[in-house]
Parts: structure tokens; C-alpha cells; sequence
């Protein structure tokens, strides 16, 4: 799958697995978990009130529209959260236990 | 006993003000969300990084590194929280969160460096994945290495729109367009303003060239129309109308929009500084006397979280507030006045900015019905027309009440001013008398894991809207 997010710098850096809604792709060291999602797919999240998929906004932890979740169901900020090996994240919200939220 | 003075913020202003403390003899606590020092417009990239100050920095690599190389000189002379939050004040602390950590501190004296985010107006479109504000193109850029997509768009005015348009160049990426809102004519009415700081003048000219002999196109006095795309796979184009009427579509993958910035100013909010009506920068910004002093006694403003007048002045101002409290605690001082008069000169060329690069202002009323203005919560720009048409709500508190329109989680700061402009267009009534929306602790969404010690430190000092928002 193309991502969105291209690597112009910094691209000898050691990779390591990361699992995204149950596939395993490559994440680089010191990549903000925003970042390894990103290079790897055209978008990040399900907005929560329905109107298709986001892929954050202001990447300096303001906008609060990067929120994924681990597999644990903990909410996460993808662009203030740094990859690790061995995480395991979810980025659909049905998967993550929750529906489109009621907005009254 | 010398005063515990807190400085939250280790950008351009928080580490100068910490460095006039330290050299005062004061250990003062600094607090940064962010994992490094830095602030966003010096924002060191993470550890294991290779890029030189020269790559990172361009023209400001100097002032970069002589920032980053104070601050590391400062570390073992103050107590330096980073990764934490400052979620609340109230009289004389300061309220912390670091992962799932609570603590509170009391302070004698607070500085408030909070910075700035970018000003945003909305456009169909522009909640799809693929949009993002210039800062954070920027941030993608300098922090990670990365291009926002293969073939970017770079939308709204203002020096950011150039700086970062310029930065992709150089670093590689294709940039498809930029998309000013403002004229020429704009530029050349600001000029004499603008002379007051030649150099950051002539920097300025040299990033449009850099576009130039990149020939990315470059359009002036457009009106955004509409991002397209799709909600599955985000942004496929953008359209504006040119001066002269006629539409032009360039086709992309991403698109960065940003109309200059923007002050944090929730944390003033809450300290209880009083805030007054800006007509020239149509906004309500925090009262400071020349110093940096807030209306509250003991609170202090610096940075572009009080005033947005760039980096080289919240160096200044962030020195200027320390030695207010130094004075302020019957401490001698030096320099303060050569400051004021530096800072004067910046705060002209600032006006020039803004003269050059306008907030537009006038987009707000042209707005199609269907666009989506709150983006957290996809609540639509005819939603809240209505919302004012059917209640009579115009104040901005009463709106957001109605329609929810800056009750998401960024709490306003991507919507609130153009959901502003909206409000007083349809009401036909002053910006000014629609108000602000008030800042509300948390200022950002917490943490919903919390230790036991935790909360009892939390219960202490939380608000109503903090519990509520813990315990949702």
C-alpha cells in the first residue's frame, strides 16, 4: 500500500515491527508512531462523528486529531508517541470497541 | 527566601527567561510539553538524528544552536519537566500531568511561555485526511524527515507559507503550488513597517526566490474554494479562484494551510488574566504592560503565546519578563530598557507582517453551508448559522453551547476565530461583541489512567470540567 508520508532524510536509521489493525509493518527509530503509520498508509484514523478517515492535522499535540489505539484499547496521540518495537495499534474505531459518536 | 519562579515552556522565550533567572542566582522549574527543548520553531529532532544545525535551521541555524547550547548549559542549574503538561493553574500553582502522573506545584512567580499554533480559516474540504496546518508540515519536515505527501499544495499567507514552501524545496519534495490570499499591493503598503527589521526582510525575500528557481508556481490574491478528495483516501486537489474570477484546479496529494499564527493563550485564561479586544490583529489577546506583566499579580506573558511578533523577539521578551519578576521581588536589575526598545522595533515589523499577510477576515461569510468549520466534531458552517439564526446566540460561548462548534478536543483552536467571524457575519453584529471562547481546564485531553496518589492530588485541585472530562 502507498503511504502518504515520504522520507526525504534520515533514512539509514535501524527498523523494527510494528502491527497496524493486525498487519505487521516496518517502523525506523525515532519515528513518532504518526510517522510509522503514515509512511505506510494513505490515512491514519476514523474520525469519531463519521465523516471518513483522518490523518491528524497540527502534529504538535493541539489539534488532538491523531488519536489511535493499542490493541489493549488504551487512546494514544500518534504525533506526540514515539514507535516501539512490538507495538500493536488500531486505527479503525469499530475495532477499537467504539461506534460513531452521539454528538447531542 | 528567593522566590520559586516557574517558567512554562523551553522555546525561544521560556529558555531565555530561565537563563536571566539562573544568572540572577534563582533554581527556577521549567515545564514543556514536548519531549525536547526547543519550542516548535527550534524543535531539535530526536536523539540519533543526523542533520546538521545548517539542514535543520537554514538561515536561523545560528540562533538554533546557540539556544540549544544555553539550555543544555542551563540543565543542571534548574529543575526541567519535560513530556508534562500544565492542565490547570489556580492562585499561586501550577496543576501537572506527565503520563499518567499528577502533581501540583505552588509558584511566587509564574512565566508563561506557552507559544503559538497556527490561525486557520476554514475550506470545504479541509477536514480530509491529507490537510494539515503549515506548522505542522513544517514540524513533519524538521523533526521527522518527512514530506507531508509526493506532491503538496501550500495554502493561506502569511511568512510561514513561504518558510515552509521554501524548506520542501530544499529538502527534496515536490511542491505543487503556493496559494497566497494576499496581493502585492498588500506587500508594498507594508513595506515601511516592514523596514524596521531589514533583516528578517531580506531572509523573507530570499525564500520567494528559492520558489522561483525551484519554479514552483506561485499565485497571489487567490480565494480557497475547495479541497477535493475523497473520504476514504483524502485529498486529490485543490481549487481557488484567481483575482481576475477564473478558477485553477492543481491536482495533489496533501495540502498545508495556515494565515500566520496564532497565541496559546488557555493557560492566561485560567491563570485569570484579563484579556482585551486586538482590532488590529482582530483577536482577544491576554493585557501586558511592556514588560510582560498579566493583570494577575505575579504572572507574566513572553513569547508568541502573549504576543506573535517570531522567534527573535520572544528571545527578548522571555528575558524581559525574568527581569520584571527580579525587579518585581526588589531585585537590581540591568537592561530592561534597551529590551523594551528592541522589542518595540519588532512589535512594528510585526504589524507589518500582518498588513502584508491579512487574517481573511471576509472568507468567514462566503463559507458554503456544507463546509465543516469544527473539525473535531465535523459541525458544518451552516450548522452553525443556523444555531445562531434560531436561538439568537451571539456570543461565542452561547454559540458553542448551541452548536458545539469549539467544544471538541482542540477546544477551539483550529475553529474559534474563523467560528467567530461566522457568528458576528450571521448575527450582523462586531467581531469584538462575539467574545471569546473561555479557556477551560483540562486545556488538553488527559490521560483516563490514573495512579491513587494521583487522583487525590487531581480531587484537590480539579475543576468541575476536569472531573467530568477524566471521567468520561
Amino acid at each position: 500500500m502507498n503511504g502518504r508520508f515520504v522520507r526525504l532524510a534520515e533514512q539509514g536509521r535501524k527498523t523494527f515491527a510494528i502491527t497496524v489493525d493486525g498487519v505487521v509493518r516496518e517502523a525506523a527509530e525515532g519515528d513518532t508512531l504518526m510517522v510509522a503509520l503514515l509512511t505506510g498508509a494513505r490515512t491514519l484514523r476514523d474520525s469519531e462523528f463519521g465523516d471518513g478517515r483522518r490523518a491528524g492535522f497540527c502534529l504538535m499535540g493541539a489539534c488532538q486529531d491523531c488519536w489511535v489505539w493499542t490493541a489493549a484499547g488504551e487512546r494514544v496521540r500518534a504525533c506526540s508517541t514515539p514507535a516501539a518495537p512490538g507495538m500493536s495499534m488500531v486505527t479503525k474505531l469499530a475495532e477499537a470497541g467504539e461506534g460513531v459518536w452521539p454528538r447531542a | 527566601m528567593a522566590p520559586r519562579v516557574v517558567v512554562i515552556g523551553s522555546g525561544p522565550a521560556g529558555v531565555r527567561a530561565a537563563q536571566a533567572l539562573v544568572e540572577a542566582g534563582l533554581r527556577p522549574i521549567v515545564i514543556d510539553e514536548g519531549r525536547r527543548d526547543g519550542g516548535q520553531i527550534y524543535r531539535r529532532q530526536p536523539e540519533g538524528f543526523s542533520r546538521s544545525y545548517d539542514t535543520l535551521y537554514g538561515t536561523e541555524a545560528e540562533r538554533a544552536a546557540s539556544l540549544h547550547a544555553s539550555f543544555d548549559a542551563l540543565k543542571s542549574m534548574i529543575d526541567y519537566l519535560p513530556e508534562t503538561l500544565v492542565w490547570n493553574i489556580s492562585p499561586n500553582a501550577v496543576h501537572l500531568v506527565s503520563g499518567t502522573r499528577y502533581r501540583t506545584l505552588a509558584f511566587d512567580s509564574l512565566i508563561v511561555c506557552s507559544g503559538a499554533t497556527d490561525r486557520l480559516m476554514p475550506v470545504k474540504g479541509w477536514h480530509q485526511a491529507g490537510a494539515y496546518s503549515l506548522g505542522g508540515a513544517q514540524v513533519a519536515l524538521k523533526s521527522q524527515g518527512c514530506a507531508i505527501g509526493s506532491r503538496i499544495v501550500m495554502m493561506g499567507s502569511g511568512p510561514l507559507l513561504y518558510l515552509v514552501a521554501a524548506q520542501y524545496v530544499k529538502a527534496g519534495a515536490q511542491v505543487a503550488a503556493v496559494l497566497d490570499t494576499s496581493t502585492f499591493m498588500q506587500r508594498v503598503a507594508a513595506l515601511p513597517r516592514l523596514l524596521a527589521i531589514p533583516a528578517a526582510l531580506k531572509k523573507g525575500i530570499a525564500l520567494t526566490r528559492v520558489l522561483t528557481q525551484a519554479r514552483v508556481p506561485v499565485h497571489r490574491g487567490v480565494q480557497p474554494v475547495e479541497i477535493k478528495g475523497s473520504p476514504h483516501d483524502g485529498v486529490s486537489g485543490v481549487e481557488v479562484a484567481l483575482p481576475g474570477g477564473e478558477r485553477l484546479e492543481i491536482a495533489c496529494d496533501a495540502v498545508a494551510l495556515g494565515y500566520h499564527l496564532r497565541p496559546e493563550t488557555q493557560l492566561a485564561d485560567l491563570a485569570g488574566c484579563r484579556f482585551l479586544f486586538d482590532a488590529d490583529t482582530q483577536q482577544w489577546l491576554p493585557q501586558i504592560d511592556d514588560d510582560g506583566r498579566g493583570s494577575v499579580k505575579g504572572v507574566y506573558l513572553a513569547g508568541d503565546g502573549a504576543r506573535v511578533r517570531g522567534a527573535d523577539a520572544a528571545e527578548r521578551s522571555g528575558r524581559l519578563a525574568a527581569l520584571a519578576v527580579l525587579h518585581d521581588h526588589g531585585m537590581h536589575v540591568e537592561g530592561m530598557e534597551r529590551l523594551r526598545r528592541e522589542l518595540a522595533r519588532f512589535t512594528r515589523f510585526a504589524a507589518g507582517l500582518r498588513a502584508a499577510f491579512p487574517w481573511p477576515a471576509k472568507f468567514a461569510a462566503s463559507l458554503p453551508d456544507e463546509t465543516i468549520v469544527c473539525r473535531c466534531e465535523a459541525i458544518t458552517a451552516g450548522e452553525l448559522r443556523r444555531v445562531v439564526r434560531a436561538t439568537g446566540a451571539q456570543e461565542a460561548n452561547r454559540a458553542k453551547a448551541f452548536s458545539r462548534v469549539g467544544m471538541g478536543r482542540c477546544q477551539g483552536r483550529y475553529c474559534g476565530h474563523a467560528g467567530a467571524e461566522i457568528i458576528a457575519a450571521a448575527a450582523s453584529v462586531p467581531l469584538a461583541s462575539v467574545g471569546r471562547l473561555r479557556g477551560q481546564a483540562p486545556v488538553k485531553p488527559l490521560p483516563v489512567a490514573l495512579t491513587e496518589a494521583s487522583t487525590e492530588a487531581l480531587t484537590k485541585a480539579a475543576s468541575t470540567e476536569a472531573s467530568a472530562e477524566i471521567s468520561e
